[in-house]
């Protein structure tokens, strides 16, 4: 079985980037509604994980932290049957009309 | 900003976010929109959340660190039962599954790392630093802890033994560092300002106690 994309211990890896960024209100909030939704069990870390794990590995790669855990946490909420995918699309049109941006 | 967010869930005070969003920070406020309509969230709870993580600092690894280092008694209830000592000091840690605390020595230095994620004692410490969640932390903290440590300009004797610790959803991890030399007559007060965040995860050692300025 081949190394997961998220299976990162003793790949070959370049210096340490330390800088820190100030949270931006959109990684807060991803960080948030995970949460809330793991404590009222509505989703779990494992669950979470899976996701991350099985998603598309260049995307893995290319995305952002909590952008990951936005991806992973749609796809969770799908398969759940919470929501579904064309619901968030037309949701995401609606708030770009309401923010007045192209 | 925690009130900012609580107030807008995240826009500013005319409704829009304050920078350009990418494709999926935009998909965080409709899922957040849709949760709510649903009535499977409400706000409150998810302020709820946002003031949870906000009000746990590194500050609270620091408390423990400095009571371990003027209490023996402390200690050895630190290391025997975390959850219990935390709960004393009035930290909360109930939500995670199994806490370690990992006491360094003069002969051995602890690092722990999440080589699959980013599982970090958030209850205590709050949200882990951008570095610790790093592809390149999580690839070498495992097989090159000495040079990842002298990046962060920690110079580990090679005579000094680094143990390394893989964390999981199921198990987090907070090092004891040894408490600096010549610190003997600092309060505990002045001895959790020692305490850096990056040395409750084995990285750095705590600062070197300041010797007094002459006037």
């Amino acid at each position: 079985m081949p190394r997961g994309h998220h299976d990162l211990g003793g790949t070959p890896a370049g210096p340490i980037d330390r800088t820190e960024h100030q949270l931006d209100d959109w990684e807060i909030l991803a960080d948030a509604v995970n949460q809330a939704l793991g404590a009222k069990g509505i989703r779990r870390t494992d669950e979470l994980r899976r996701a991350r794990e099985q998603m598309d590995s260049d995307l893995y790669r290319r995305l952002s932290y909590y952008e990951r855990w936005i991806a992973s946490l749609e796809t969770i909420l799908i398969e759940k049957k919470l929501l579904t995918k064309e619901e968030v699309d037309r949701k995401v049109a609606e708030l770009a009309a309401k923010w007045g941006e192209p | 900003m925690a009130d900012h967010v609580a107030a807008q869930a995240g826009e500013s005070e005319h409704g829009h976010p304050r920078h350009e969003l990418s494709a999926y920070a935009r998909r965080v406020y409709a899922i957040r929109d849709i949760l709510l309509e649903k009535g499977i969230l409400t706000g409150e709870e998810i302020q709820a959340q946002i003031e949870y993580i906000e009000a746990r600092t590194p500050a609270n690894g620091a408390r423990l660190v400095a009571r371990a280092w003027v209490d023996p008694e402390f200690k050895k209830r630190l290391l025997a039962d975390p959850k219990a000592a935390c709960s004393e000091m009035g930290i909360d840690a109930t939500s995670l599954n199994e806490f370690v605390v990992l006491e360094n020595t003069e002969k051995v230095r602890h690092l722990v790392v999440c080589t699959l994620c980013s599982c970090y004692p958030r209850p205590i410490l709050g949200r882990p630093p951008d570095w610790y969640k790093s592809f390149n932390y999580r690839a070498r903290a495992v097989n090159d802890p000495r040079g990842v440590m002298r990046e962060f300009g920690n110079d580990v004797p090679d005579a000094v033994e680094i143990r390394v610790h893989d964390s999981t959803a199921d198990m987090r991890y907070l090092v004891l560092p040894v408490r600096p030399k010549g610190t003997e007559s600092l309060s505990e007060e002045e001895l959790q300002k020692l305490v850096v965040r990056d040395s409750l995860i084995g990285v750095v050692d705590p600062l070197p106690a300041v010797p007094e300025q002459g006037v």
